[in-house]
């Protein structure tokens, strides 16, 4: 094999694909269903559907090639043998190498943001011999300057060149896309594809520049370890984006299956789904959790054979989380499903489908499970933001997700001690901040529009 | 009545009776005394007599559901299953793995606990319900619109991010109120107020929300109409005619959470150091103290289900049609 990569399959990684797949075969039969397209145009007819549907798909895509890791063939050593190749220890991924060096410049300590000395006084040896406590240089952030009185042109010539770049890939995509536009006619009214392109015409300059100017300074500075806290922010995508959907696909087949059987044999089935829902509603959520996770904590530690490289150990914890997390949310769904399967097995089709001998199994199948899919949809994007916000508190109570890994939760908690140091420090906080808000914000909005445009008297338990 | 709450308290039984097994399995067969020795103790250089010495000296020592080497009662009886999980139904919460006596540090943490949660519980659905009420007098305006985009946003925000930001600012910044700490009597308020004000404000955006939307599914019926033609100011719809009519889901959302008041605030307690529930339970879960976390969730349980007893009698006060039978 000449590769010069070994790629890494995590068990999550796995997951995430298999959902995205899932659900494009989802939408896929969704489609010919005339009545599920009227709906679905309506959410994307506005200009809000659009502008937050794109900036979803963003962090979807980021987190999506953040899913696909390797580790790097190691220049072989002197006097090695040259047949035998070594890999990396540490385990990359694919929007590492897009991000360019961003996330392999660290320096010691914190600095803030721009800066190009470190936050810290320390001793450092002057060339004369001498010892002066000052604040010294960055090891990596804005060394390519001549002097440091070159740095706000500097920043200004390179920020219209981050700029220009993400805007001309922009687009480029957005042309190609307005000609395949133009090319296929269709009746329809059109849908506000302006507001959308402006959406990614906006995400691609950011992304443009913070690529450009994260290789030259550390844009939001860095944190106590000394790595550079954009990066560290950006890596916590893949953490916000998997919990919020992983969470709800692991246990999806138990909610649905369980539900549907309790409204479609009622007697004691009914009986039996509900009192396992109604147990483990009435366990506080938030210490089941937490003594899971424990517990799960407690068998890695005593087998710790099973993992290869550290991050496989935080993944599995990670996993262990997701199903946690879904363990404890899905019996919302589960209550709803159920509900809406008494309904339908009531209706005078499903009765005559029985009239006619059509097996349970055909029924359901054929009969009811489309009628819930619309729930089952809204309910996966309306635990969403509920997930992605939850990670964070868990993080703070120290079951969250492993510190290995990057995840806002785990940055937001360093932030309350951080915030009353001298001169305080914002950046972690402000950082994560800004990427979990605009997430959560766009999938509220995006979700308020579909519960809105499928049934207006739905009542979801919104938390 | 009391036949009917006799009988709900009756069916109640069950549930507590799978929270406790749950909880049994998770604690005792998932993870045998063995590991959680071994977690304490840390993982190198512990010897197994350190091990046995842990786990007799807490009491887990004997086998789970049958001891063959006893007689009688007490071949079920001393066991772990007996010891740790069926005391629970006595509130016999037994010692931590400290060894303080848990029933006496729960009685004790309430009162704070009641003190943080209570004032942010009444006050916080008291404002939610006005703001949603304001709001509803504007429905349809741009004034409308742009209110349930405010709650959109303020929801969007983590309840961390409030509580560090409020901290920093109120307290560490303008020094209007300090920074955390708790005292008994009346002279608390001054610890109280901070953290009240922002569970509050926390809770606004996802509150007001839906309030207003359960006002606006009432506002739509025809009875709102009615009043509205005949010439009832739309004060008075507000509140002889859509407020009581929203009652009942307003119950179903808000007398369940009561009990659970006592349990404190997990998050909010450990940020404003306060000796309550909340943080009583956040020290165990970082201290990997078990026996705690399983006294938390069967007395969790038993407050959420008290909850829901208590709900369905507040319907028959709140709807006259309603009989409890």
């Amino acid at each position: 094999m000449d590769l010069a990569f070994k790629p890494v399959v995590l068990w999550t990684d796995v997951l995430i694909f298999i959902l995205v797949g899932l659900v494009s075969f989802f939408i896929y039969t969704l489609r010919r269903n005339p009545e599920n397209r009227a709906r679905w145009r309506e959410v994307f007819s506005t200009k809000l559907g659009m502008s937050t549907f794109v900036i979803i798909m963003a962090y979807v895509s980021v987190a999506l090639l953040d899913s696909l890791h390797f580790r790097s063939e190691l220049p072989p050593a002197e006097g090695q043998d040259s047949e035998q190749v070594y890999y990396s220890n540490t385990v990359n991924s694919v929007l590492d190498l897009m991000l360019g060096e961003m996330g392999e410049r660290q320096e010691r300590t914190y600095s803030s943001p721009f800066s190009l000395k470190s936050w810290n006084r320390e001793n450092i040896k002057t060339e004369t011999g001498e010892t002066v406590r000052d604040y010294p240089e960055l090891t990596y952030g804005g060394q390519h300057l001549e002097s440091p009185d070159d740095k706000a042109l500097d920043i200004v010539f390179q920020s219209f060149k981050g700029l220009l770049l993400g805007l001309a890939l922009a687009s480029i995509l957005i042309g190609i896309h307005w000609l395949i536009l133009k090319r296929s006619q269709s009746d329809q009214p059109a849908l506000p594809w302006s507001s959308a392109w402006l959406t990614f015409a906006v995400i691609m300059a950011i992304f443009g520049w913070l690529v450009t100017m994260g290789n030259l300074y550390h844009v939001l500075g860095t944190d106590q370890a000394g790595n550079d806290t954009l990066y560290e922010s950006l890596k916590g995508i893949r953490t916000g984006v998997l919990i919020g959907t992983l969470a709800t696909l692991i246990t999806m087949p138990i909610a649905i299956s369980l539900g549907i059987m309790a409204g479609y044999f009622r007697g004691w089935v009914d009986d039996a789904v509900q009192y396992i829902y109604t147990t483990l509603i009435s366990i506080p959520g938030l210490l089941l959790i937490a003594a899971s996770v424990l517990l799960f904590q407690v068998w890695i530690n005593n087998n710790p054979s099973y993992f290869e490289v550290g991050l496989e150990k935080a993944d599995a914890k990670f996993l262990a989380l997701c199903f946690i997390l879904g363990i404890t949310s899905w019996t919302t769904l589960c209550r709803l499903l159920r509900a809406e399967t008494l309904k339908i097995s009531q209706l005078d089709y499903v009765q005559a489908a029985h009239a006619f001998g059509v097996s349970h199994l055909q029924i359901i199948w054929r009969h009811i499970l489309p009628n819930l899919s619309h729930i089952i949809l809204i309910s996966f994007v309306l635990d969403f933001s509920g997930l992605v916000l939850a990670e964070a508190v868990l993080s703070y109570i120290g079951v969250g997700v492993d510190p290995a890994m990057a995840s806002w939760g785990n940055m937001i908690n360093l932030a309350s001690t951080e915030l009353s140091r001298e001169p305080s420090i914002w950046w972690n906080l402000a950082g994560a901040f800004v990427l979990m808000f605009t997430l959560v914000l766009s999938v509220n909005l995006f979700s308020d529009l579909v519960n809105d445009a499928f049934d207006p008297k739905t009542k979801l338990e919104t938390a | 009545m009391l036949v009917y709450i006799l009988r709900r308290l009756f069916y109640a039984l069950p549930i507590l009776i799978g929270v406790n097994v749950l909880t049994f399995l998770l604690f005792f067969v998932v993870n045998t005394p063995e590991d959680m020795a071994r977690a304490h103790l840390g993982d190198k250089y512990v010897t197994e007599d350190a091990i046995s010495n842990w786990i007799e000296e807490k009491g887990y020592d004997d086998p789970l559901f049958y001891n063959s080497e006893s007689e009688g009662l007490n071949s079920f009886s001393e066991t772990i299953f007996f010891n740790k999980s069926l005391k629970l139904f006595a509130f016999d919460f037994g010692r931590s793995d400290e060894g303080r006596d848990i029933s006496s540090d729960i009685s004790d943490r309430m009162g704070p606990s009641l003190a943080l949660a209570l004032p942010t519980f009444v006050v916080g659905i008291w404002v939610n319900i006005c703001v949603a009420l304001m709001v509803l007098m504007f429905r349809g305006s741009r004034l409308d619109r742009f209110a349930v985009s405010v709650f959109v946003t303020l929801m969007s925000i983590s309840y961390l991010f409030y509580i560090i930001v409020g901290q920093y600012s109120i307290a560490k910044l303008s020094k209007l109120v300090p920074v955390s700490g708790f005292n008994d009597g009346l002279d608390g308020w001054r610890f109280l107020i901070l953290p009240v004000i922002i569970g509050i404000l926390a809770g606004i955006g996802a509150g007001a929300r839906w309030y207003r939307t359960l006002f606006i599914d009432v506002s739509g019926q025809d009875f709102s109409r009615t009043a509205r033609a005949k010439g009832v100011s739309e004060a008075g719809v507000l509140f002889r005619h859509i407020l009581p009519n929203a009652m009942l889901p307003i119950l179903t959302g808000v007398v369940v959470v009561i009990p659970t008041l006592f349990m404190g605030s997990l998050v909010m307690e450990s940020f404003f150091s306060i000796p309550g529930l909340g943080s009583y339970m956040l020290d165990a879960i970082r201290a990997q103290d078990f026996a705690i976390v399983r006294a938390m969730v069967f007395l969790g349980s038993v407050l959420y289900i008290t909850g829901l007893i208590m709900t369905d009698i507040s319907y028959t006060w709140a709807d006259p049609r309603v009989r409890l039978n």
